[in-house]
């Protein structure tokens, strides 16, 4: 049992904390602390510069970008980007379809797409959930069929996020439409979005910003060698995808940089004659929210340092759970600090309402999707009840 | 940050969930030790002397066993498990502990000696009717006679205040709050004991005139010194409420397999599956501030901080996981001769000895605009 970081993470630490802060451009740092969108532009310019530095695919097989770092450095690494308010290097990249290729793509493959996917030289994005494939994704209908040399791609994806940026797409397709068990009938393709037959088509949000997309596919032909892995085991590369850097999903760092900025924000308002920084009952509610982050954060640390083998702790559907709620919880918290301001959320110039209280109730409308994204809430309930408990 | 325990300490633990799986093998066992005074098993008592737990925090030099609070930890949680009665964490964390952390080199070996060998068991006499988790006494005031000292005001409720063999007894001076040790058989004192609700006992101590032995030297105010201690109190009562709730949550899971209705067992309903999700998700939360409050008093941080966030944390997590064990199960779960409800009791036993999780978050929020972020990698931690 020890607390303190050995002198090597701390000086690891430090060095972390001084690249973000001083080699990423503030203007994109100032951007995502002001919590606004962040532009396809800003996106590539800050992964690149990450990229350059060896610190964007960091659990990458060392081979092709990764550092071979500790599960402890790579939570170090992370809590220090977010909290600097670095754009974190696109999870459809980095964290997705990288790895699956890395792990299950041919030697062709690896070489034409992962130094381009690190560097954000293709901007991915993600093909898996259809209008009646949602928490149950096995039962996706969009089929490949062959034809040739090519497959013949037809269906329909629905929330494939910043789709509107992206070049390529992974897709899960029906390869197998007799397969015994749905799982199994199911392949991994990839394409450009380019590609004659592909629509887009925005979805507009409750926070008035356009984030997801729908995709349609009518008669894609894609060339067989965009097959990654083996036909039909797609199921298989999609829960490797899944379940890769779940560690990272609680994400502590973002949350806690919300709470701070939840303090300098109630030091604004005055309510009662005094301001809401000296009102009891909100400094109780950020003394709780911060106590539960801490947990969470320590939960964390005990995950990845018991994490085998690459494979996740059991537990680590606690860190997505909680990791979520708290995150609304920290929204919800700057949403009630704004009060009436929060109403504003639309003003432009001619407007006296600070832009922290314009983008507090959009963002919290919006957090609601991080306890409906990668696996929504129940289905980790679903898992610690049945793996971990066994109900 | 690291946070495995060595072959010592997991042979510590290995040793200690021994003893106490012979000692409590079952509900009835237990119920029977608290069903009668003290309400605990002095032969158990002995045993765990014979440890070297009963020693296990204090320096060696005075018959103690120079082991830290991550040891501490490991017997409070082994206790919490089995709901063991004996007074581990007041006798040994908060009575001794301060005794261990004022008393003169004299009183340290006079005291410790004998605790750490099961042969006296120590009560710390603080808490008064009127006021409540205050590092300060006020209504039991001390004055001096010739050479000594005499008590006089009343201590309710005084946790094993009955059987101890010596009081620790926090009282009002000049300058603040001293602490002094009050022998059992002392002139005017009256102890009345009764149960309380956990299967423990507590006594109403009444002093009048008592003669005392001040704690230490010089009578300048230990209320900064009793705040410490029973921060290390309070980590070890998280350690203790993470097994007690552990097992609340297994044993409330084992029943959801295992208990029919409607033809089919209970784990066939998502309403409660999912509710069992939730207390897991508490008691592993739990389980991490706990053992980090522990590496905090370890590594020498801001222990008093340190026990509030560890209280805030089990307090929170054990009513949810004490409420939810006793209606998964359903009206066996309120029956004494079942064990599940027992392990509520005491969990809320906890929750109000040394602050409740309101008191402790009015605490935290007190400080919470004084600084940024909570860094618990910083080195040590610093409140």
């Amino acid at each position: 049992m020890r607390l303190q970081l050995s002198p090597e993470m701390e000086a690891f630490r430090d060095e972390m904390r001084t690249f973000f802060t001083t080699q990423v451009p503030k203007e994109i740092r100032d951007q995502v602390a002001a919590r606004r969108h962040v532009s396809r532009e800003q996106y590539i310019e800050a992964q690149r510069a990450l990229n350059a530095a060896g610190l964007a695919v960091p659990h990458w097989p060392v081979e092709w970008g990764g550092r071979d770092w500790t599960p402890l450095q790579r939570h170090i690494w992370r809590e220090e980007m977010q909290l600097a308010s670095v754009p974190e290097p696109l999870a459809f990249n980095t964290s997705m379809i990288g790895p699956v290729i890395a792990a299950f793509g041919n030697q062709e493959q690896k070489e034409r797409f992962l130094a381009k996917t690190a560097n954000l030289d293709i901007w991915w994005c993600q093909g898996f959930s259809e209008p009646d494939a949602g928490s149950d994704l096995a039962s996706l209908r969009t089929t490949a069929v062959r034809d040739g040399d090519d497959w013949v791609v037809n269906g329909q994806k629905t929330w494939t996020t910043l789709g509107q940026h992206a070049d390529w797409i992974f897709c899960l397709v029906r390869t197998d439409p007799t397969a015994e068990k749905k799982q199994r009938g199911i392949s991994m393709l990839v394409f450009p979005m380019d590609t004659p037959g592909v629509t887009l088509r925005p979805i507009q949000l409750i926070d008035g910003g356009h984030e997801v997309n729908e995709v349609f596919f009518e008669d894609v032909r894609v060339p067989a060698e965009n097959l990654v892995g083996e036909e039909n085991r797609g199921w298989d590369y999609a829960k490797f995808l899944l379940g890769n850097e779940r560690v990272g999903i609680a994400r502590v760092g973002a949350t806690k940089k919300l709470i701070a900025q939840a303090k300098e924000f109630a030091r604004e308002i005055t309510a009662g004659g005094r301001p809401l920084s000296e009102d009891p009952r909100t400094l109780a509610r950020i003394a709780e929210l911060e106590n539960e982050l801490l947990a969470l954060e320590l939960t964390a640390l005990r995950v990845v340092a018991n994490s085998a083998d690459g494979k996740p702790h059991p537990a680590s559907s606690v860190l997505k759970l909680r990791g979520s709620e708290l995150q609304q919880a920290a929204t919800e918290l700057i949403v009630d600090i704004a009060g009436p301001l929060s109403l504003a959320s639309f003003a432009d110039g001619g407007s006296a309402v600070p832009d922290w209280a314009r983008v507090a109730t959009p963002e919290y409308l919006n957090y609601r999707k991080v306890s409906i994204y990668g696996g929504s809430n129940e289905v980790q309930r679903t898992i610690i009840a049945g793996t971990i408990l066994g109900l | 940050m690291d946070f495995t325990y060595d072959s010592e300490q997991n042979d510590l633990r290995e040793a200690v969930r021994g003893l106490l799986q012979r000692a409590y093998p079952d509900t009835e066992r237990r119920r029977s030790v608290v069903g009668s005074d003290p309400g605990f098993d002095e032969k158990t008592w002995a045993q765990l002397a014979e440890m070297g737990v009963l020693g296990l925090p204090f320096a060696e030099e005075d018959g103690g066993m120079g082991a830290g609070p991550i040891e501490v930890g490991i017997v409070a949680e082994e206790m919490g498990r089995v709901l063991a009665p004996e007074p581990f964490v007041e006798a040994v964390v908060l009575a001794g502990g301060l005794v261990a952390a004022v008393g003169t080199a004299a009183q340290r070996t006079a005291v410790l000696g004998p605790l750490s060998e099961g042969g006296s068991v120590l009560a710390f006499a603080h808490a008064e009717p009127a006021t409540r988790w205050s590092p300060s006494a006020s209504a039991v005031t001390a004055t001096q006679d010739g050479d000594g000292w005499r008590l006089t005001g009343v201590k309710e409720p005084v946790a094993n205040g009955a059987r101890a063999d010596v009081l620790v007894v926090s009282a009002a001076v000049d300058g603040g709050t001293a602490l002094f040790l009050v022998q059992g058989d002392a002139a005017g004192l009256t102890r009345t004991g009764y149960r309380t609700h956990d299967g423990g006992r507590a006594a109403n101590v009444t002093l009048d005139g008592t003669p005392a032995e001040l704690l230490g030297e010089g009578t300048a105010d230990r209320s900064a010194d009793v705040e410490r201690v029973q921060a290390l109190a309070r980590i070890a009562h998280a350690n203790e409420s993470v097994g007690a709730m552990e097992s609340a949550l297994r044993i409330t899971a084992e029943y959801l397999k295992t208990r029919k209705q409607f033809g089919v067992t209970l784990n066939r309903f998502q309403a409660l599956t999912f509710r069992a999700a939730d207390m897991y998700v508490s008691v592993e939360l739990a389980r991490s501030t706990a053992l980090w409050a522990s590496m905090v008093a370890d590594a020498g941080g801001d222990v008093v901080a340190a026990g509030d966030r560890a209280r805030l944390q089990t307090s929170r997590a054990g009513r949810h996981v004490g409420k939810e064990a006793i209606q998964l199960h359903g009206g066996i779960g309120v029956t004494a001769e079942y064990s599940v409800g027992h392990y509520t009791s005491r969990l809320t036993a906890i929750d109000h000895v040394l602050g409740d999780g309101d008191w402790a978050a009015d605490r935290l929020a007190a400080s919470v605009d004084s600084y940024p972020t909570v860094d618990p990698l910083g080195a040590p931690y610093t409140g």
